[in-house]
C-alpha cells in the first residue's frame, strides 16, 4: 500500500471542506496510514470475485409512496435553527464563482 | 412504594395500573435521582423535566394507557425529539431544537413513555468509549474511572445506575451493545429494518439501527415492542408484523434449541476473564437444555476492515450536510469570507477529531480509484459474511459469543490508538453487516466488572434473542453496581 | 475573434450533445410529500425531507418513476428491470444534503433515440435522428439569489440567499449520445431536438415544459474537428434556457472554437456559462480540476425493479408521437409542403394543430399563428409556443369572429389583451368592452353624423359613385371605436343614401 501524503489528505480535506491546518493534516496523514494498513485486509478475501457487493441489508424493492401532497413546515420553524436568514431566505456568506 | 427508581419498567407500569403509585411520582423519582447523581455520571446531555412531567401528568389523567405508560425512559441524543435539544454529541448542531419527531419518538409518546432527556454517546455515534462526546465523557456506574461503552454509553449508565429503567440506544457496529456489555445491562440491536430510522441522525445509513436499553430481558421486550414495525416514512423498513418479542420472553424455554459457537470470535484480542465468562454461560445454556455447537464463520475476520470501509464512506457523505447553511454551528462569518471558507472552518471547528478521521477516511474510499478497491471490496466482504450467517443458522438456531471483548477499560486508555478502540467491536461487527439481530446481555463479572454474552439470530427472527434471553437471565439475575460513588 | 457559422461548418465538423433537464409536473416533490407549485413564498414548501434536516430520510414518488418510465418509452429506450439510486456528492448551497439524489451507473432508461426535423435549402424536409443515451431521475436544487453585486450575479455579491421550495423537485435528465453528421446545420438540429422532446414531454402530460420558468432547461456539449480527423474536445454550455438560446449557443461556440482551431488553439475541456442577454457565453471552471463526485449506491433507498407487465401498460397507453400526429395532420388538413415547412419554422405547427384541435377552421389557425401571434413573438424575443396564449384561447378568438360578435380588428385587440395576462378572451372582451356594436338602431346616429360631416362624399355616391363610401365608412368605424361590423354599416350607409349595388 502507497503511503499517504500530506497533500492527498489536504485534497481529501477540500473535498470534504475541512479547513485542517499543517499539524492536523500530518497527524492524519500518520494515522490514515495505519487505518488503511489494517482495513487494507479485505483486498486478502480471495473468495471475494464475481461476489455480488451487498449495499442493503434488507432485501426489499419498489418502497414507493403515491403522489399526494403534504402539509410543508411552517416557515417560522424553517428558519429558526439558520445561523442567518433574511427575507425568508437561508443567507450564507458570498459564495465563490463557478463553484459548479 | 419506597424507592420507585428500583422497579423494573414491567413493575413500575403494573403499579401505575393498580393504582400503588403515579406516573408523576415516578418521573419525579427518576428526576430526582438524576439530580442527584449525573454530575459524577454526567449520562445525560439534557435533561426535559417539563416535558417529562408533562407526559407524566397525561398518563395520569388516563388519557394514555399502555404496557409501558407512564414508565421513563431516556433517549439516545442520536434521536431527534421535536423542541428538545439535539446535538448528536457534536459542537455542530450545539443548541439546535428540530421542528419535527422521529417515528421513534412518536411511538414513545403516543405509548405514554416518560421521556426524561437527551443521553450522552460519542460524536455521531463514532466510538466505543463515549470519550468523543463533544460535551465531556460519560462515567461507567461500576467504576466512574472507567468508560461506560460507546457509541451509547449515555443511555446504558444511565440504566445500570437507576436514572432510568428504559433507554434508547442506536447500534451501527455495537454502540448499543458492547455498552450495555461493560455496563451489567441488557441491549438490543433488531433486525434491521425492524425500527424505523426515520429521525435517527444518520452516521452509517446501511447499518445504523435504533433499539431498546433495560435492566431485565422482559423490560427490553416491551420496548421492542412499543417501538418496532413498518414505517412508510422509511424505505428500509421492513413491512412485516414485529416478531412477538414480549410472548418469547414470556415462553423463556430453550429446551431443544440448537445454539452455535461462532469458533472466529474468540482468541486474540478477548480477555481471558471474558472467555471464562462466557464458556460458562455456554456451560449454562446446554445445562438449560440446548444443544450447543460449533459453527466457523471464516469471513467474520474481515468484518472489521469491511466495517471501518463501508461506515465511514456513508458518513463521509451523511455529514455533508452539517454545512453551516441551514442549521447549526456557524463559524468565521466576517462579512468578508467566502461560503466556501465559512464551511470549511465551521466543519473543521464543529467536529472532533475521531469523526473528521472518518470523513477523511470515508471520502478517500469513495474516490474514483479507490472505490473498487475499498468500498466496492468491502460490501463484497458484507456479502461474504453474510453467506457465513446463513450457513451457521443452516446448522444452529441463534449464534453466541462475547458481546465484548474485554471488560470496561479506564477512561483515557485508547484515546491515542484508533486501532485499539475500533476492535472493542470485533464481536458485534458482523450482525450490523448482516443485518440480524443480536443482544448483549450481561455474564457474570470480572475484575468486579460485567461481561455480556451476545446472541445472534437470523434477519427477523429477533423473538430468539429474548427466548434465550429471558431463559439464560433466570439463572443469573442482572448484576447491581456497587454504586459506592454515590453522595 | 469568430469565424462565421456557415464559414466554420465548411471546413469543420461538428458533433454535437444535448443533456436536458425537465421538472416532472407530479404533485408533491421527488422523495417527500410537498408541493411543488411554482412560485410560492420563499421556504414554504419545505419540510425535514428536502431541507435534508438531520434524521430526515428519503421515499420515492411512484408518479415520478411512472412519468420516467413514460418518458423513456416515448424516446423509445429500454426500460430497466432492476435500477438504483446513487448520491452524487458535492457542496453546494442549493443542495441541501451537499449531495444530490440521482442515478449513476444503472439509470431507468437506456438506449432510444428522437427522429427530428430540419428544412434543406430547398424547402425539403429532412428527418434527423438523434441517439438518446440514458434517461435517468434525479432531484432539483434550491434556488439562491445573489445580493449586492450586478445584476444578480454571483460575481460580486457580498451575501446570497436560498430559498428551498425548489430543492427536491423530480428532475428527469435526457442525455444524447454525441450526434454526429449534422453537417452545415448542427444549431439547428439542437433546436429542432429541444423543441421535439417539449413536445413529446407535452404531450405525455409528464412536465408543464415551460423554458422560461426553468422547468426544462438544457447543456449544450459542441466539438469541432477537422474532416476525417477524431473528434475534438468539447465544451459544456450550461443555462441554455429557450429554444433561441439553444441555437444561439450552438452557433457561437461553432464560430468561437473555428477561430481558435483556425488559429492553432487548442480548445480547453470547460464548462462555460450562456448569457441570455448578449447570446454569448463565457468560460467557466475548467473540467480538468473536476470534483470527483464519489458516487455510490443510495442506502436510504432500496432498488427500483419496474415491473415488465407494468412497463408493457405503460407503453400500450402511450399518446401519439408528436411526430405522427403532425404528419397525419398535414395530411388530413390537407396543408402543402411550403405551408408545413413554413409552420415548422416558426415553431407553430403543433400550435396551429392544437388550434385546429380547438374547433378553429385551419386556415384560422394557420393565419393567427403565423401573423399577428408570430409578429407578436418575434418582437419579444420569444417563441411563439412561450407566449402566453394557449391554442384553446385563439380558437375561441377565432369562434367569436365566425359568431359575429367580434370583428378582425376587434380580435386582434382581443388576443393582445389575453397576452397582455388580462385574462380569457370574453373577460378581455368585456372588460375592454370590445362587443361589435350589431344594434342597428345604435349605429343609426354614427350613419347620419358621417353624412352630414362629409357631404361631399355623400352627394358623389348618391350621383352613383359607390365606391366612394369608403370614406364615410371609416368615419363611422372610427366613431364607434372599431366596435361595429363595417359591412352592416356600409349596408347602412347605402341604405341612408337611396343607392342600391
Ligand atoms: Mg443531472
Ligand atoms: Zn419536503
Amino acid at each position: 500500500m502507497a503511503e499517504i501524503t500530506r497533500a492527498e489528505v489536504a485534497h481529501l480535506a477540500r473535498l470534504a471542506r475541512l479547513a485542517l491546518d499543517d499539524s492536523e493534516l500530518d497527524r492524519l496523514a500518520s494515522q490514515l496510514d495505519v487505518i488503511l494498513g489494517a482495513v487494507a485486509k479485505i483486498g486478502e478475501v480471495s473468495d471475494a470475485e464475481g461476489v455480488t457487493p451487498m449495499t442493503h441489508a434488507v432485501p426489499l424493492e419498489n418502497v414507493m409512496r403515491p403522489d399526494v401532497v403534504v402539509t410543508s413546515l411552517p416557515r417560522d420553524d424553517v428558519l429558526a435553527g439558520a445561523p442567518a436568514a433574511e427575507d425568508g431566505r437561508f443567507r450564507v456568506p458570498r459564495i465563490l464563482d463557478d463553484e459548479t | 412504594m419506597n424507592d420507585l427508581t428500583r422497579l423494573t419498567a414491567r413493575e413500575i407500569a403494573a403499579a401505575i395500573a393498580a393504582g400503588e403509585t403515579n406516573a408523576v411520582d415516578v418521573a419525579q423519582a427518576h428526576l430526582d435521582r438524576i439530580a442527584k447523581i449525573d454530575g459524577q455520571l454526567h449520562a445525560f446531555l439534557h435533561v426535559d423535566s417539563e416535558g417529562a412531567l408533562e407526559t407524566a401528568r397525561r398518563v395520569d389523567a388516563g388519557e394514555i394507557s399502555g404496557p409501558l405508560a407512564g414508565v421513563p425512559l431516556a433517549l439516545k441524543d442520536v434521536i431527534v425529539q421535536k423542541g428538545v435539544p439535539t446535538t448528536v454529541g457534536s459542537r455542530i448542531l450545539e443548541g439546535w431544537r428540530p421542528p419535527y419527531d422521529a417515528t421513534v419518538v412518536e411511538r414513545l409518546k403516543s405509548a405514554g413513555v416518560v421521556i426524561l432527556g437527551k443521553t450522552n454517546m460519542d460524536e455521531f455515534a463514532m466510538g466505543s468509549s463515549t470519550e468523543h462526546s463533544a460535551y465531556g465523557p460519560t462515567h461507567n456506574p461500576w467504576d466512574l474511572d472507567r468508560i461506560p461503552g460507546g457509541s451509547g454509553g449515555g443511555s446504558s449508565a444511565a440504566v445500570a445506575s437507576f436514572e432510568a429503567p428504559l433507554a434508547i440506544g442506536t447500534d451501527t457496529g455495537g454502540s448499543i451493545r458492547q455498552p450495555a456489555a461493560v455496563t451489567g445491562t441488557v441491549g438490543v440491536k433488531p433486525t434491521y429494518g425492524g425500527v424505523s430510522r426515520y429521525g435517527l441522525v444518520a452516521f452509517s445509513s446501511s447499518l445504523d439501527q435504533a433499539g431498546p436499553c433495560a435492566r431485565t430481558v422482559m423490560d427490553a421486550a416491551l420496548l421492542h415492542e412499543v417501538i418496532a414495525g413498518h414505517d412508510p416514512r422509511d424505505s428500509t423498513s421492513i413491512p412485516s408484523p414485529v416478531p412477538p418479542v414480549v410472548e418469547a420472553a414470556k415462553q423463556a424455554d430453550i429446551s431443544g434449541m440448537t445454539i452455535g459457537v461462532v469458533k472466529e470470535l474468540s482468541g486474540e484480542g478477548y480477555q481471558p476473564g471474558v472467555e471464562q465468562r462466557f464458556a460458562e454461560a455456554v456451560e449454562t445454556l446446554t445445562g438449560l437444555g440446548a444443544k450447543v455447537v460449533e459453527v466457523s464463520c471464516p469471513h467474520f475476520a474481515y468484518a472489521l476492515p469491511a466495517y471501518y470501509l463501508i461506515a465511514p464512506s456513508e458518513a463521509s457523505s451523511n455529514l455533508a450536510r452539517f454545512d453551516s447553511v441551514r442549521y447549526g454551528l456557524r463559524v468565521g462569518d466576517d462579512g468578508d469570507r467566502s461560503l466556501e471558507e465559512v464551511m470549511s472552518l465551521t466543519r473543521a471547528q464543529g467536529f472532533g477529531a475521531e469523526v473528521k478521521r472518518r470523513i477523511i477516511l470515508g471520502t478517500y474510499a469513495l474516490s474514483s480509484g479507490y472505490y473498487d478497491a475499498y468500498y466496492g471490496q468491502a460490501q463484497k466482504v458484507r456479502s461474504l459474511i453474510t453467506r457465513d450467517f446463513t450457513e451457521a443458522f443452516a446448522l444452529a438456531d441463534v449464534l453466541v459469543s462475547p458481546a465484548a471483548p474485554t471488560v470496561a477499560f479506564p477512561l483515557g486508555e485508547k484515546l491515542s490508538d484508533p486501532l485499539a478502540m475500533y476492535r472493542q467491536d470485533l464481536a458485534t461487527i458482523p450482525s450490523n453487516l448482516y443485518g440480524g439481530p443480536a443482544m448483549s446481555l450481561p455474564c457474570g463479572l470480572s475484575d468486579g466488572l460485567p461481561v455480556g454474552l451476545q446472541i445472534m439470530a437470523p434477519t427477523m427472527r429477533d423473538e430468539l434473542l429474548y427466548r434465550v434471553g429471558a431463559a439464560f437471565e433466570a439463572t443469573m439475575p442482572a448484576p447491581v453496581p456497587p454504586l459506592d460513588w454515590e453522595a | 475573434m469568430t469565424v462565421p457559422y456557415a464559414e466554420a461548418l465548411q471546413e469543420f465538423e461538428p458533433v454535437i450533445g444535448l443533456e436536458t433537464h425537465v421538472e416532472l409536473g407530479t404533485a408533491s416533490k421527488m422523495f417527500c410529500g410537498c408541493d411543488t407549485t411554482f412560485g410560492a413564498d420563499p421556504n414554504t414548501h419545505t419540510c425535514p425531507v428536502c431541507l435534508g434536516l438531520p434524521g430526515a430520510l428519503p421515499v420515492v414518488n411512484e408518479k415520478a418513476i411512472e412519468s420516467t418510465i413514460r418518458i423513456g418509452l416515448a424516446l423509445h429506450c429500454d426500460i430497466a428491470t432492476w435500477c438504483r439510486f446513487a448520491r452524487k456528492n458535492y457542496f453546494y448551497p442549493d443542495m441541501p444534503k451537499n449531495f444530490q439524489t440521482s442515478q449513476y451507473d444503472e439509470p431507468l432508461c437506456t438506449d432510444g433515440y428522437l427522429d427530428v426535423e430540419v428544412s434543406n435549402a430547398d424547402g425539403t424536409l429532412e428527418t434527423v435522428r438523434v441517439p438518446i443515451e440514458r434517461v435517468h431521475l434525479e432531484e432539483d436544487t434550491g434556488k439562491t439569489l445573489h445580493v449586492g453585486g450586478a445584476t444578480g450575479r454571483i460575481h460580486g455579491a457580498s451575501h446570497s440567499l436560498v430559498d428551498y421550495n425548489r430543492a427536491g423537485i423530480p428532475l428527469v435528465e435526457i442525455v444524447t449520445k454525441p450526434v454526429v453528421g449534422t453537417k452545415h446545420r448542427p444549431a439547428e438540429v439542437a433546436k429542432a431536438y429541444v423543441a421535439e422532446l417539449r413536445d413529446v414531454l407535452r404531450g405525455l402530460g409528464v412536465s408543464d415544459v415551460k423554458m422560461e420558468q426553468g422547468s426544462l432547461r438544457c447543456d449544450v456539449n459542441v466539438s469541432l474537428n477537422k474532416p476525417g480527423d477524431d473528434w475534438g474536445t468539447r465544451s459544456e454550455t450550461k443555462n441554455v434556457n429557450s429554444l433561441r438560446s439553444v441555437e444561439r449557443a450552438v452557433r457561437s461556440e461553432v464560430e468561437r472554437q473555428a477561430a481558435r482551431l483556425r488559429q492553432g488553439e487548442r480548445i480547453v475541456q470547460e464548462t462555460r456559462h450562456f448569457h441570455e442577454d448578449t447570446g454569448l457565453s463565457t468560460s467557466g471552471r475548467s473540467k480538468e480540476e473536476a470534483t470527483d463526485y464519489r458516487y455510490f449506491p443510495e442506502p436510504d433507498l432500496v432498488p427500483v425493479a419496474p415491473d415488465t407487465d407494468w412497463v408493457a401498460e405503460l407503453k400500450a397507453a402511450l399518446p401519439e408521437a408528436p411526430s405522427v400526429r403532425r404528419r397525419r395532420l398535414i395530411e388530413q388538413l390537407a396543408l402543402s409542403a411550403l405551408d408545413a415547412e413554413a409552420m415548422t419554422n416558426a415553431g407553430v405547427l403543433d400550435l396551429v394543430l392544437a388550434t385546429v384541435d380547438a374547433g378553429a377552421p385551419a386556415a384560422e389557425a394557420r393565419n393567427w399563428w403565423l401573423g399577428h401571434l408570430a409578429q407578436t413573438a418575434n418582437s419579444s424575443g420569444v417563441e411563439p409556443a412561450e407566449l402566453s396564449i394557449t391554442p384553446a384561447q385563439v380558437a375561441r378568438v377565432v369562434g367569436l369572429v365566425a359568431g359575429g360578435s367580434l370583428t378582425a380588428g376587434l380580435a386582434r385587440q382581443v388576443v393582445d389583451g389575453v397576452l397582455a395576462g388580462e385574462g380569457e378572451p370574453e373577460a378581455v372582451v368585456a372588460t375592454r368592452g370590445l362587443a361589435v356594436v350589431s344594434d342597428e338602431g345604435a349605429l343609426a346616429t354614427a350613419v347620419d353624423e358621417a353624412i352630414a360631416a362629409d357631404a361631399d362624399a355623400a352627394d358623389k355616391i348618391r350621383a352613383g359613385k359607390v365606391q366612394a363610401v369608403g370614406a364615410l365608412v371609416g368615419r363611422v368605424m372610427k366613431a364607434t371605436r372599431g366596435q361595429a361590423d363595417a359591412s352592416v354599416v356600409r349596408r347602412l350607409l347605402l341604405e341612408r343614401l337611396g343607392v342600391t349595388e
